[in-house]
């Protein structure tokens, strides 16, 4: 008699799925569910964003960086202009810097409430996922009111910012949904200019923050469901490449803005959470305690951007736009603005590499020129991309499950991976 | 002839009377839910289905009826189209021996307590056949997981059942409940304290509930045993979810909270003052509070991973329920009162 061929079980796990994070393909084998070897399948969200850069001025590439982590978009902006002002050799208005810190933090929380949802979700927690998109909603509403979009801001320029930050914030107006009573509550912190309404958020903030964590840090599944599950030591962490909240999440303390602090980091204080395992459960813990030092970042900035007034962009408009009522008026300026759309700028030949600590990681953009007035190359180093090709090492003899969990805790986004 | 004519269209009045009503209340506990998990995460739910979103439920059960029902190429097509039926027969068939007050029930067996048992078991079965006959992994993986679930649950909700009988001293429904008349205190769910949280939590495996959802696993296996069901193969499994959360949480609400009776019993103003109220507005509100604590649970708790719900299964509900098995019987044989003391 012959025996049975036994093959494992092979699950194509995405592209159309609800946990895949957007369009991951990711092919399991498994033996029943436990998980033999994980196969991620990327590409499916390319957009060719290095090749199209090397076809638009510096200034047009910009908006293309909003696109990769789209959860995380000023970040991703921030490395850009930092490696276009590396390669002039422009430093920019320190109150721009204070701006950028901020935003960037505003951006951490951002990004880890995305996480903190879409995690919970992943692992059955639902409640979680409408509270953080609650708070989402605040600071999607500062992102409009400095830039007029709410996901793909573009406010970071070489040079600085593109304008100062509002004196006043856009309020709610009463409609079929909202009436009179509920509009006077939603603007009660819409009074003030854009600083007030932040300042309003960090004091809100923490709360909301204990509130995730009764939901979850002390929940007997959530514990069973995170706790040694996918495993990374630390030697193993930096072998992989690992940055950002999945290195700190094995205990290694490498931030980009302690280490090499760039803008105004190395004026703020703040720490740097670290676990111990190496797990989901730490590296959860982890980004909860990022969220609430972002909070006390933001705060710092709040306090310095009320006291210091001064120019958010440089003065220098071969590389930033003349004032709008200048162009009206004086020929100089005109010029200056026709060229900056049409042409651009070039930049002396070189290279450069900027990195950023983004909410997922090393951000870095390496940028070289040819003297052109588009980079001759533009290479994306995305955090999610090294994290991914480290899921099949974790998530091994792990169950379905906890793969899920897993893709969770690297908290991936296809837009930076597939870039 | 016309005796059992009339015998038959009696008992056929009486489905029809019972049918009915449980079919308006699965439409409106699917609403309520959204309504209920609307609120606790800070939204507001339907509202926009009729005056605030009352048609809710209407208007889905209308869109699901007219949907196309696709049998996927692979599929066996005779056991694809049985398995909803399967799974909806006993969650209705259950309701058969359901006492609502002393008088009203379709039918009163002596063997209620058994046969609820057997027929909420075969429940399963429309599961693991929806997922075998998919023919899709995720299904199959669906089913299968609702096998393990089901050997780690069905024992503790068992023995939990036992334990009821051996205080009641009977099987039938309708004597459990009234071997519980004295007071509040005389219900079975301070004895049976243990018996009561381990046949609530069976519960929730049983109905396939969070966080036991597993057969489901939407953020795992997508949709987990009804991946492939669209349309109204689908709904009937909505429907069948829905029912049997309905159904356990009135057996709950029967064997441990004194199903019909007054909580005010025995309190002297108290019992006069309510006695004007009909047992089945108790009974409902008992029910209903255990469908609250059901949309709660799901608002609230992640999901367990398979392994670990036999875990908990094998590990912690059956060793508390066969320990308190023996501290129930003991304190049957003792007679301990107020509850076995034969008065």
């Amino acid at each position: 008699m012959a025996m049975p061929e036994i093959r494992n079980y092979t699950l194509n796990f995405g592209p159309q799925h609800p946990a895949a994070h957007g369009v991951l393909r990711l092919v399991l084998e498994m033996d029943g569910e436990v998980i033999e070897r994980a196969d991620p399948h990327i590409g499916l969200l390319h957009r060719a964003t290095e090749k199209l850069a090397e076809t638009r001025t510096y200034n047009q590439a910009l908006p293309y960086m909003d696109r990769l982590d789209y959860v995380s978009m000023m970040c991703n902006e921030h490395a850009y202009v930092m490696a276009v002002e590396k390669m002039l050799g422009v430093s920019v208005p320190i109150r721009a810097q204070y701006i950028r810190v901020m935003f960037d933090e505003i951006t951490r929380i951002l990004n880890h409430l995305m996480w903190i949802g879409a995690h919970g979700l992943d692992i059955g927690a639902m409640t979680i996922f409408l509270y953080a998109f609650r708070e989402r909603e605040d600071l999607m509403d500062c992102y409009e009111a400095v830039s007029g979009a709410r996901m793909h801001a573009a406010y970071y320029r070489p040079g600085g910012v593109y304008r100062d930050l509002p004196d006043s914030m856009p309020k709610y107006e009463t409609s079929k949904w909202h009436n009179a009573q509920d509009v006077e509550r939603l603007n009660r912190n819409r009074q003030g200019s854009l600083l007030d309404f932040i300042e309003d958020f960090t004091v809100r903030f923490p709360a909301c923050v204990d509130e995730y964590e009764t939901l979850l840090t002390e929940n007997r599944i959530w514990k069973q469901r995170t706790v040694d599950i996918g495993i990374v030591t630390p030697e193993r962490a930096l072998q992989l490449g690992f940055t950002g909240p999945m290195i700190r999440g094995s205990g290694i303390a490498w931030d980009l803005r302690k280490k090499q602090p760039y803008e105004v980091y190395d004026r703020l204080e703040f720490d740097i959470p670290v676990g111990t395992n190496g797990d989901t459960y730490d590296r959860y813990l982890v980004r909860v305690e990022e969220m609430r030092q972002s909070n006390r970042i933001i705060r710092q900035c709040v306090k310095w951007l009320r006291e210091n007034p001064g120019p958010v962009m440089l003065d220098n408009h071969k590389i930033t736009p003349p004032r709008r009522d200048d162009v009206k008026g004086d020929m100089e300026s005109l010029i200056h603005h026709f060229k900056l759309f049409t042409e651009g700028y070039s930049i002396p030949e070189g290279e450069a590499y900027a990195a950023v600590e983004h909410p997922k990681g090393e951000f870095g953009i390496y940028m070289v020129s040819d003297g052109a007035n588009k980079p001759y190359r533009l290479k994306i180093r995305a955090p999610g991309f090294v994290h991914l090709s480290a899921l099949d090492e974790m998530s091994r003899g792990h169950m379905l499950a906890d793969v899920v969990a897993i893709l969770g805790t690297q908290d991936i986004v296809f837009g930076e991976v597939d870039r | 002839m016309l005796d059992a004519l009339l015998t038959l269209v009696i008992v056929l009045l009486k489905i029809v009377a019972l049918l009915v009503p449980l079919m308006v209340a699965v439409a409106y506990l699917t609403f309520a839910e959204r309504k209920i998990i609307g609120y606790i995460q800070g939204r507001v739910g339907p509202l926009h289905v009729g005056p605030r979103g009352w048609l809710q439920p209407i208007a889905d059960a209308v869109k699901l009826i007219f949907k196309e029902i696709i049998i996927p190429a692979g599929a066996n097509r005779f056991l694809f189209l049985l398995a909803p039926m399967l799974a909806m027969g006993p969650s209705i068939a259950a309701w058969a021996v359901m006492p609502f007050g002393d008088n009203l029930y379709v039918t009163d067996i002596d063997a209620g307590l058994l046969y609820v048992l057997a027929v909420t078991s075969l429940s399963v079965y429309g599961i693991i056949i929806a997922g075998w006959a998919s023919n899709s992994k995720y299904a199959f993986l669906g089913a299968l997981r609702s096998a393990a679930q089901v050997v780690s649950y069905e024992i503790a909700m068992g023995f939990a059942l036992v334990g009821v009988l051996l205080a009641a001293g009977s099987m039938n429904l309708r004597e459990i409940v009234l071997s519980q008349e004295g007071s509040l205190l005389h219900w079975f769910w301070l004895p049976l304290l243990p018996l009561f949280v381990v046949y609530f939590i069976a519960g929730l495996a049983e109905t396939n509930r969070a966080p036991f959802d597993l057969a489901e696993g939407e953020s795992e296996i997508v949709a987990g045993f009804h991946v492939e069901y669209s349309g109204m193969s689908f709904g009937v499994f909505f429907l069948a979810e829905y029912a049997n959360m309905i159904l356990i949480s009135m057996l709950t609400s029967l064997m441990f909270l004194g199903g019909w009776l007054s909580p005010f019993q025995g309190i002297p103003l108290l019992e006069s003052l309510f006695s004007w109220v009909p047992g089945i507005v108790w009974l409902l509100l008992k029910t209903s509070f255990f469908l609250l604590l059901f949309l709660w649970i799901r608002a609230t708790f992640p999901r367990y991973r398979y392994d670990q719900l036999m875990r908990l299964g094998w590990k912690i509900l059956i060793p508390i329920t066969i320990v308190w098995l023996l501290v129930v019987g003991a304190a049957v044989v003792g007679g301990l009162g107020p509850w076995f003391d034969g008065a």
